[in-house]
């Protein structure tokens, strides 16, 4: 017997007794002789409960935990006590996609509050329910504006994260979309060299950009939106609560990560993307949208709506093959949000602003780095290192210090979070030093 | 118990907080004008214990598998073992970034590689990715590699992708995501491949066929390696939708059947969360000859212990690291849990649960498909259809007795659907009182039909106006 | 009821007014579809083959495509079905889609009368 399986002898007696068959083999009988299985699977054998919690804590073990100064797309952010004590409730992480609406108002009204929130953040006026993560909601918001003006070709702009672009390009090249990039210039995009053309379904540009550096997209937003292009932001979630939204520039679709907000760094995932865009282009947005209405008794309830535009119904013909979402993510922002409210967003956005800038100064002092764009940044920036950067970083983590990522030869990238504290700032600097 | 119907948004007061945090004495620094925010930020202002006691009374609307029996089809609704989420917490594992050096993340990339070699010999495919999200997402990235692959042996022309009638909306959706041609074929009443639609799709202008065995109405393809055979002779590849997995395993591999490429779900068969309808994970695996065009970056292993490496001939990447990890973390600890031993008997469990359901209930569901089934099954609305009570009302009064109601009205293939999968984790106590439930709910739907057409009756809520959210959608809580 | 308008097997009607024609589903395709929610609509100026999708009608749990009758231009599309698309639930044969210019008036021939449409119900 294993704890899993409740089957007793007697149990399997009964039950093939109502079936009418002679053993559980024959009921395998449609799977021909040669495809059955003849040995076993070759796997450990069953580990103990108490067996699995030393061989998990011994190979947690083997991941070393650093004050991180890192980002690129991941932030070591804190995730408060309520987020994880909620968010594990087992009517929230054992119940699934809510096809019966009438038993899962729980999850559908924290969708809907999460759909909120994000339409307050970026200014746009739909949200849907979320997406695997940051990267591929900003390649899905590409196939929309593929779809609502029939062009073919993206204009990406070159301060985007790599891994961001790289995830682009294979979603284009499958779907023969021409991905067209952008030359960035002193550490912004710049269109001026960029012709216009009729061809261009949009523009997709990061901000803060990979670089960390705040972008003003005023002049592109016009210049995309004269040639019947749309404009695609990637916005990271924790800096929609300080810098511009992406509907002051007049986006029309914004796509980001939300990690950042309170989701545990956890080795790359799970992680949270969200949708954002226009009424006019609502239909076009791929996933799952939560909508309210009433029911029989004229109650308040929350339903899945739209669902004509979903794989299950257009099969063939959606515009994305989306099912599932990040649901249990999305909930775990939505109660973060919750919490720190607007002004403890402020309140962190600001320590993150003041930080990076802390950092960035007191590092070129140490006369060891000099600066590699003249922007205006947050919470990351570039630096070019006068030492060999890798030596540094490895003499760093000897002292359970993530330095920058090079991303160039001897060019790193730092980050900060509202984690960083102004201790962790000298002792870093500290450290820098003494490499010298 | 009251009805809880507040909107956090409803409970926000100013001046309250729920967080307690301290920045240090740094130098204030305001970027310019036209980089700032200038719309109020109208998030909730509410007190630590509003969040909790508004948070654990949503949750209370929810029914989960810790609640009682939730046998959707196709779903695998399967108990979510404790002792995973508790060591997926663990600080070494959460605490990580992914782009930390390798040399510090070995415990974690061991999980990687050693979870795709696991899922390897499960499936006897010769190695996956845990780079997709989920499993539509391992099927898009499964297409393109079958795209790829084409491409490398210059086959352009092979642009169309056959798929059954019954299979489900993902498949064509993702064929035509990566830029495929889609071909329904119709399949046989048991929703198997009809073989002469099958070769009269087959031509060279074909790339693949995918296909779930055993299918949407549970019946397993004991014609695999013969569709499998006129597929490939036709020179197309062969993709399996790894959905249905927990009838074989024990069983059959889909690496033997003949398929090429296959993704798994991780949330069905290997016991991660369902989450409420997230966070999943869809490994992509394929046979040897398509190794190369995986997802980057690829799990490698070296004398100098576990590294990324990226292949030249991949598709690409397909998300901005390396998966779900805290995801595919607990299928590792589930199958480690499970071990050599116990893992094979999930496939027979499963199948026993399941049929014993359809034999209890034949003699009152329309049963279309009259065998053995695998692990789920299709009753095709009531026998006795007089007072013209529908699979809709059947589900809903099932609410009413507690359970989760089936996945219903797909297949597409039967008008009356309701496919019912247990999982192997349910006790025959559990399975007679859901019998139980749908022997009463027959009888009532003769002797007081409005009843069961007018149900759910106990839930928080009843028959919501799904017309009136579809005309006019109101997705914010600005739009109230 | 219906005897100057013509039908096609996908449920489609089409009204001839000279070279113009107006086009809308049938009585028996807005039983089926339920409530219809939404109904996706061309623009002024675009063509279609006879065959090709010209829109998409959707109801709560399924979507529906419509298909050129016959080979032409839109003219004019009916603008109320953008906030009242259950007019046509309402009345199918006076609430019509779009109104197309005909470019072939042969193809009228491939279309059939209401009687043979409802043997094909």
């Amino acid at each position: 017997m294993h704890k899993y399986f409740p089957h007793t002898q007697h149990d399997v007696e009964e039950m093939l007794k109502v079936i009418g068959a002679k053993n559980i083999d024959d009921l395998f009988k449609a799977i021909p002789k040669d495809l059955q299985i003849k040995k076993d699977y070759n796997i450990p054998l069953a580990l103990s409960d108490i067996e699995l919690d030393h061989h998990l804590n011994e190979l947690a073990g083997k991941n070393q935990i650093l004050k991180i100064f890192r980002g690129a797309g991941a932030y070591d952010t804190y995730t408060p006590s309520v987020v994880s004590a909620l968010s594990s409730r087992q009517e929230f992480l054992t119940s699934y996609t809510p096809y019966q609406p009438e038993v899962s108002q729980g999850t559908l009204q924290y969708i809907f509050e999460f759909q909120s929130m994000i339409t307050m953040l970026t200014g746009l006026n739909v949200a849907n329910a979320s997406m695997y993560d940051g990267a591929t909601s900003t390649a899905e918001a590409m196939f929309m504006a593929n779809a609502h003006t029939k062009k073919n070709t993206i204009l990406v702009s070159e301060t985007i994260n790599p891994s961001i672009l790289e995830v682009i390009k294979t979603y284009a090249r499958y779907k023969k979309i021409n991905v067209k990039m952008i030359p960035m210039k002193d550490g912004i995009t710049d269109i001026h060299s960029l012709d216009q053309s009729n061809d261009y379904m949009g523009v997709i540009v990061q901000n803060p950009n990979y670089y960390g550096i705040v972008e003003d997209y005023t002049n592109i937003s016009n210049w995309i939106h004269e040639q019947g292009g749309l404009l695609i932001i990637n916005q990271d979630g924790q800096s929609l609560g300080i810098l511009r939204s992406p509907a002051s520039f007049k986006a029309d679709i914004a796509a980001g990560e939300l990690q950042s907000l309170g989701v545990p760094l956890s080795f790359g995932g799970a992680y949270v993307g969200y949708l954002a865009t226009t009424n006019a282009l609502m239909r076009k947005m791929p996933g799952r949208i939560c909508g309210v209405t009433t029911d029989v008794d004229g109650k308040r309830a929350f339903v899945l709506t739209l669902q004509a535009r979903e794989q299950h119904i257009r099969r063939a013909k959606a515009n994305s093959n989306i099912c599932s979402n990040q649901s249990l993510m999305a909930l775990s922002v939505t109660i973060y949000l919750s919490l720190i409210g607007k002004n403890g967003l402020k309140e962190m956005t600001q320590h993150v602003l003041n930080a990076s800038h802390d950092l960035y100064t007191k590092l070129i002092h140490t006369g060891l780095f000099e600066p590699v764009f003249n922007q205006p940044f947050y919470r990351e920036f570039a630096l070019k290192a006068r030492v060999d950067l890798k030596a540094l970083n490895n003499y760093l983590l000897t002292h359970n210090i993530l330095g920058p990522l090079e991303i160039e030869n001897n060019v790193g990238l730092f980050a900060v979070t509202e984690k960083t504290t102004l201790k962790d700032i000298n002792n870093f600097i500290e450290k820098v030093v003494a490499f010298k | 118990m009251i009805y809880y119907d507040k909107l956090i948004f409803e409970l926000s007061k100013n001046e309250r907080i729920g967080y307690h945090f301290k920045s240090d004495d740094f130098k204030t620094v305001t970027l310019p004008s036209n980089l700032l925010r200038m719309e109020p930020l109208d998030l909730p202002e509410v007190s630590e214990l509003d969040v909790v006691r508004h948070y654990t009374n949503v949750s209370k609307k929810n029914f989960g598998i810790d609640s009682n029996f939730y046998p959707l089809g196709s779903c695998t609704m399967k108990y979510n073992p404790k002792i995973n989420d508790q060591l997926a917490s663990l600080r070494g594992f959460q605490a990580i970034h992914p782009l930390q050096p390798t040399s510090t993340a070995q415990g974690a990339l061991h999980v990687i590689y050693e979870t795709n070699r696991m899922l390897s010999e499960l499936t006897g495919m010769y190695a996956y990715s845990l780079n997709t999200f989920a499993g539509a997402h391992g099927e898009l990235a499964g297409l393109m590699i079958m795209r790829a692959y084409h491409d490398k042996n210059k086959d352009f022309n092979r642009q169309t992708i056959i798929v059954p009638d019954s299979a489900h909306g993902t498949n064509p959706a993702s064929a035509s995501v990566a830029g495929f041609n889609v071909v329904e074929i119709k399949s046989n009443d048991d929703g198997t491949v009809n073989i002469e639609a099958l070769k009269a799709a087959l031509n060279d202008t074909v790339a693949g066929l995918m296909l779930t065995n055993p299918n949407t109405a549970g019946v397993f393809e004991k014609d695999i390696k013969l569709v499998a055979d006129l597929v490939h002779e036709a020179g197309g590849l062969v993709y399996y939708d790894g959905a249905n997995l927990n009838a074989l395993l024990g069983k059959a591999k889909p690496g033997d059947m003949g398929f090429d490429i296959t993704h798994l779900n991780l949330h069905k068969t290997f016991s991660t969360p369902h989450g409420g309808g997230g966070p999943g994970s869809g490994p992509v695996g394929v046979s040897e000859k398509l190794v190369e065009f995986l997802p980057n970056p690829h799990i490698i292993k070296t004398d100098n212990g576990y590294t990324f490496k990226n292949f030249e001939d991949s598709i690409g990447m397909v998300g901005s690291f390396y998966g779900n990890f805290s995801v595919y973390l607990r299928a590792y600890i589930y199958i480690l849990s499970l071990g050599k031993e116990n893992i094979g008997k999930i496939g027979p469990y499963a199948v026993l649960n399941a049929n014993y359901i359809q034999a209890s209930l034949k003699h009152l569901y329309q049963l279309p498909i009259k065998d053995y089934c695998m692990h789920e099954f299709v009753f095709d609305g009531l026998i006795d259809q007089s007072t013209h009570v529908k699979t809709l009302d059947i589900a809903k009064r099932l609410l009413d007795y507690g359970f989760h109601a089936p996945t219903i009205y797909f297949p597409l293939i039967f008008s009356q659907s309701m496919m019912i999968e247990p999982t192997e984790v349910e006790s025959k106590e559990t399975l007679d009182a859901f019998i139980h439930a749908l022997k009463v709910i027959a009888e009532e739907a003769i002797l007081d039909p409005e009843k069961v057409k007018h149900a759910p009756h106990t839930t928080p809520v009843r028959r919501l106006d799904e017309v009136t959210a579809a005309r006019s959608p109101k997705v914010s809580f600005k739009d109230l | 009821m219906n005897k100057n308008l013509l039908f096609q097997e996908t449920h489609e009607w089409l009204e001839l007014n000279g070279n113009k024609a107006r086009i809308g589903i049938t009585d028996y395709a807005q039983d089926a579809l339920g409530a219809i929610v939404y109904i996706e609509l061309p623009s002024v100026g675009e063509t279609f083959d006879k065959g090709e999708t010209f829109g998409a009608v959707e109801s709560v749990k399924s979507a529906s495509d419509l298909y050129m009758p016959v080979s032409g231009k839109v003219i004019a599309v009916n603008e109320e079905l953008t906030n009242s698309p259950e007019l046509v639930n309402e009345d199918p044969y006076k609430n019509f889609f779009i109104e197309i210019e005909v470019f072939d008036e042969s193809e009228l021939k491939t279309l059939i009368d209401e009687e043979s449409y409802k043997k094909t119900l």
